[in-house]
Parts: structure tokens; C-alpha cells; sequence
């Protein structure tokens, strides 16, 4: 069978269920393609072809026991044989796992996080680790510590941070989902980037155990696959409470079986926040979202402007806030039981040479940021006020869920930079998330996904916002959308 | 708000971070930038609000202290530096006397 890399998600699986290949036939010609694009590309830091062949072929042998047996007792995993890539950030028993930092080159995890567990007993395949921005801190992959991921659309381009190799090994069909981390953006910007879907769940909704931490108070496991059905799939196996997460919370999880839905989106409110279209957007961005939003009233949905009137502060709040929390999770890298350690005379110079050398510039400098804003004399100026502001931001959206079902908005200002483009800038950078911050500090959902292409044929992204835990309402627009348009079935012209 | 070159210096020691003369003076300048660009929120009226907190239902999680299964002694000291007798293995804590 020819034509395997194209398949999505569900494809795969109907595939692999009705026999037109085997599990193993499957994740070989992901591995082969990727393998092909990897040099120009640089989706991933740790492949591991090796494990993937292997867990194929268990998948396979599962699979062919399971129609053998003439009365099976259980039904086969959900997503059995099926490939997906991880994000260097959450850890995988045996494999190395680096957070894109050398402070971790050498580290591999003595367990597997809950996230990872739950698709390992849906049967996935696992293709490898992917690469990011360093412990996740960047809007384009360019601070990993093991050089940039390149935008399957423009190899001169990046592909959004921090989850970049997971959107561009999607985006390239190097495999047909990957698990990303969403912060302050880091799983929708990369989505809208490389013009693929990626979901953003509410805070609390997968566990986090096994997921190295960033920004304790915003951290998200997410999706990004090729269509709002492809992540509601692996979202639904994801998702769920889980002992080992204080911060993971007891809520239903419905199954979201959309390819039974119907496309129409009658009694629908969609809100439009007028501070999301400000000046300095690029303008076939804001085109293509107006028009994504017209797709949305033809289908059905009442489109309705809201007002998000604390937008602005969230870039503050957020670069004051992540820091913060940054600085705490990152004080355990000391050289102590795990990572880099730089040999020295004392146990402190062995602290401050080892963080010294280990991390990059990123890092340091949110680390540095954190700790001011966390310092005696600072606390309440810094931190205290941005917490206080944070409440403003949550306000802001609790109102307009009482107005709305949904809000539609922009994930980005504009579409992929090219690498380089904001040097050693760190202030240009953070304003790229400008549009995906409110969601992390009010813990609401995001789901973005590809509404049409700039003139130079770079994907522009739409996110959708919803309510705490209506992730199916997300899905259902967004699916509604795709069965509409043809947007997220585009792929890069890659070798 | 500009940073002095020796309030980089101290937030680099409270953070436990080597940084060179060249890092300090780029640090100094781009969170002076930073902090700058953070002052806008001290016009925001917080006064008759409580910090936020991190969940949207907020539940305080308890959960029974039952002993259960943890790391093998071998997992845990794997990624090591350094490790003797099953603990890991440091450099002096303390200065030793001259």
C-alpha cells in the first residue's frame, strides 16, 4: 500500500483494522520518511526507531491474536499500532529525556509520566522524543539546546515554540500525531505555524505526572494531529484524573466520537473579542480569521462581538508569573542526583557552575526574571500584582462564557518568522504570544487550528476558547469547520 | 526600571548561577527592558482583589498518607554523578579549616 505518511489518525486506525497494513508496515513508512526529512528538518531530538519497530510488532501480534480468538473477552486498545512522537518533556521509562536542555543530555527517566502510560496502554507506537525550546521557555524552537526545528512550509522559517518538533513532524507526515506541552502557547502557536490541530486542554484536565515542570500554575498536556477528530481521539484516552497530580482534577471525561456528528452549528454562540484584532496584526491574518468566522455563521453559529478588556495585561502577568514559578522548578538542576554536573571544590560551586554551564541563554534569564520578581523588597510589586491582575484576566473570560459558547480568535499576530529573525530580543519574541497567554492564565481551553494561508503561503491558525472542560464543544466547531473546508487536509511540498 | 550591574550580580547568586561579565551586562540590559515593559501593570486598580489562585475549581486535594510502592535504590541513583554506598556523592558542604 503506497500513500501510508498521508494517513491521519483515524485513517491509520481504520487501516490497521480492516488489514490494508500491518502496524509495522505503517510505522516504517513514517520512520523511512522521517528519516528522509530529518536532516533539513530537525523534528526530533531522541527518534527511536528501534522501540517503534518493536512495539509495532507487538501491536501486530495483539492484534492478530485478538481475530483469532473466536470470542474476545475485551475489546483491542483504542489506538492500537498507532504511531506518535513525544515531546522531549514528558518522560518515557528508559528513554533519554532532555527538556531540549544539556543540563539533561544524559538523563533518562526511571519511570513513565501518566500522559505517556495512558497512550502506551492505548497501544501506541512510540517514533521518539521531539525537540523544543529549552524546559519549554520560547515561541520558536530556536532555544533548544540542540539546534532549531525548520517549518516544513519554509525551511528558512521556524515552526513556533516550544513544541515545534511535534508540529513540524506532524506537519511533514513524518507521523500522524504528537504530544506537546501548552504554557503560554507552546502547543497552539507551533500549530498555527506548521498549519496543523492542536489542542490545549484546561489546566487540571491530563495529569502531569511525568511531565517536567515549567510553570506549575499554567502547564497543559496537549495534542497535535491533522484534524479536531484526530486529536479528540487521543485527547479522549489522555485526559482523566490521576492520583499522582495534586493538580489534576476529578471531572467526567465524555467520549468524542465526532465522526457521528453532524457538521451543523445551529444555536451556537461564537464570540469575537475586539481586543484580539489590534493594530500590528498582519492583515491576510485577520482576513482569514474574519473569514474563518463567516464559515462559522454559515454553518449555523450566532456571531457575537465580547470584550476581553484585560487582554493586554496578560504578556506581563505572564512574563512575570512563569519566571516566577520557572525559577522554583528549576532550582532542583544542581548537579546533586541527576543532569550536568561541572566537577568542583565545594557542594555551592558545584551548584553555580553546573546551572552556569547547563543552561542556555533562555533559561538563565527567565530564571534570573523569576527570582527578582520573587526577591524580598520585589514579591508583592512583581508577583503579588500579577497574580492580582491574573484574577482580572480569569474575570474577563467567566463573563464572556456567560455571553458565549465559544470565543474565535487569532493564535498568532502573524504567520511563521523566519530563524533569526528576533535575534537576541527577548521582549520581540514574547510579544509572539500575545494572543495565546490569556488562555494559560485562565486555565481555559484553546484549540487551533488551520484557517488559510498568507500570500506567501505560510498556514495562519485560529484558536477557539472555551469554557473550564468544554474541550467537546471546541471539537465539535472545530470539526464542523473541517468537514466545511479542506484547510488542515493541505500539506508542505517537502521532498 | 534599570537594573544596577550589581543587582544582576546579587539575583544571580540568590539563583545559584555562574554567569560571565559578558552575560551580566546583556542580562542587565534585556531585564531592564523586561521590567520596564511589566511596570504597565502597576496602573491596573488590584486593591480590592485576592491573588488568583492556579485552579479554576480550586479544591483543596488530600489524599489518604498509605504507604505504597516507590523507586528501586538502583533507578534512582542511576542518573548520578557521583554515588557511594547507595547515597549520593557530594563535594564538601562545608569549608574545611585551613
Amino acid at each position: 500500500m503506497t500513500g501510508l505518511t498521508e494517513l491521519g489518525v483515524y485513517q491509520s486506525l481504520e487501516a490497521l483494522e480492516r488489514g490494508d497494513c500491518s502496524s509495522r508496515e505503517l510505522t516504517l513508512a513514517f520512520l523511512e520518511r522521517s528519516q528522509r526529512l530529518e536532516p533539513e528538518m530537525h523534528a526530533y531530538i531522541t527518534p527511536t526507531p528501534e522501540l517503534a519497530l518493536q512495539m509495532a510488532e507487538a501491536a501486530d501480534q495483539r492484534r492478530r491474536a485478538w481475530k483469532r480468538d473466536a470470542a474476545p473477552s475485551q475489546a483491542l486498545p483504542g489506538l492500537l499500532g498507532l504511531p506518535v512522537a513525544l515531546k522531549d518533556v514528558l518522560t518515557l521509562k528508559g528513554v533519554r529525556c532532555t527538556c531540549g536542555s544539556r543540563i539533561l543530555e544524559n538523563f533518562v527517566p526511571p519511570f513513565t509520566g501518566t500522559a505517556v502510560q495512558r497512550l502506551l496502554d492505548a497501544g501506541v507506537v512510540v517514533t521518539g522524543k521531539t525537540n523544543m525550546d529549552e524546559f519549554a521557555m520560547g515561541s520558536s524552537t530556536e532555544n533548544s539546546g540542540y539546534g532549531p526545528t525548520r517549518n516544513p512550509w519554509d525551511l528558512t522559517r521556524v515552526p513556533g515554540g516550544s513544541s515545534g518538533g511535534s508540529a513540524a513532524a506532524v506537519a511533514g507526515r513524518m507521523v500522524p500525531a504528537a504530544l506537546g506541552t501548552d504554557t503560554g502557547g507552546s502547543v497552539r502557536q507551533p500549530a498555527s505555524f506548521c498549519g496543523v490541530t492542536g489542542i490545549k486542554p484546561t489546566y487540571g484536565r491530563v495529569s502531569r505526572y511525568g511531565l517536567v515542570a515549567f510553570g506549575s500554575s499554567l502547564d497543559t498536556v496537549g495534542v497535535l494531529a491533522h484534524s479536531a477528530e484526530d486529536a479528540a481521539l487521543i485527547f479522549t484516552h489522555l485526559a482523566g484524573y490521576d492520583l499522582r497530580d495534586a493538580t489534576s482534577l476529578d471531572v467526567p471525561v465524555p467520549h468524542m466520537a465526532l465522526r457521528l456528528q453532524e457538521g451543523n452549528l445551529n444555536g451556537l454562540r461564537v464570540g469575537v473579542p475586539e481586543e484580539y484584532f489590534i493594530n500590528g496584526i498582519q492583515p491576510e491574518v485577520e482576513a482569514c480569521i474574519r473569514q474563518a468566522i463567516e464559515v462559522l455563521h454559515g454553518l449555523g453559529a450566532e456571531i457575537k462581538p465580547v470584550s476581553l478588556p484585560h487582554t493586554a495585561e496578560a504578556l506581563p502577568v505572564y512574563y512575570l508569573i512563569a519566571p516566577a514559578e520557572a525559577s522554583a522548578n528549576l532550582a532542583r538542576y544542581d548537579g546533586v542526583r541527576y543532569g550536568l554536573r561541572e566537577p568542583a571544590d565545594s557542594l555551592q560551586e558545584v551548584f553555580f557552575n553546573s546551572r552556569g554551564k547547563g543552561f542556555g541563554p533562555e533559561v538563565k534569564r527567565r530564571i534570573m526574571l523569576g527570582t527578582y520578581a520573587l526577591s524580598a523588597g520585589y514579591y508583592d510589586a512583581y508577583y503579588g500584582q500579577a497574580q492580582r491582575v491574573r484574577t482580572l484576566i480569569r474575570d474577563d473570560f467567566t463573563q464572556a462564557f456567560q455571553a458565549v459558547d465559544v470565543i474565535a480568535a487569532p493564535v498568532a499576530p502573524s504567520t511563521a518568522f523566519r530563524l533569526g529573525e528576533h535575534g537576541d530580543d527577548p521582549l520581540a519574541m514574547y510579544l509572539e504570544d500575545v494572543f495565546t497567554l490569556p488562555a494559560n492564565l485562565a486555565g481555559v481551553p484553546g484549540l487551533a487550528f488551520p484557517v488559510g494561508f498568507d500570500l506567501q503561503g505560510l498556514p495562519v491558525g485560529m484558536q477557539l476558547m472555551g469554557a473550564h472542560f468544554r474541550e467537546d464543544l471546541l471539537f465539535k466547531v472545530g470539526h464542523a469547520y473541517q468537514l466545511a473546508t479542506d484547510w488542515h487536509t493541505r500539506s508542505p511540498a517537502l521532498a | 526600571m534599570s537594573l544596577t550591574l550589581s543587582e544582576v550580580e546579587h539575583i544571580a547568586e540568590l539563583a545559584r548561577l555562574k554567569l560571565t561579565d559578558e552575560e551580566k551586562q546583556r542580562f542587565r540590559q534585556q531585564l531592564s527592558e523586561i521590567l520596564e515593559y511589566a511596570e504597565r501593570l502597576q496602573a491596573v486598580d488590584t486593591s480590592h482583589l485576592p491573588p488568583a489562585t492556579a485552579q479554576p475549581a480550586a479544591p483543596s486535594v488530600l489524599r489518604p498518607d498509605v504507604p505504597g510502592p516507590c523507586l528501586e535504590l538502583i533507578d534512582v541513583l542511576a542518573n548520578a554523578p557521583q554515588s557511594e554506598s547507595g547515597q549520593f556523592r557530594v563535594p564538601p558542604v562545608l569549608e574545611q579549616e585551613p
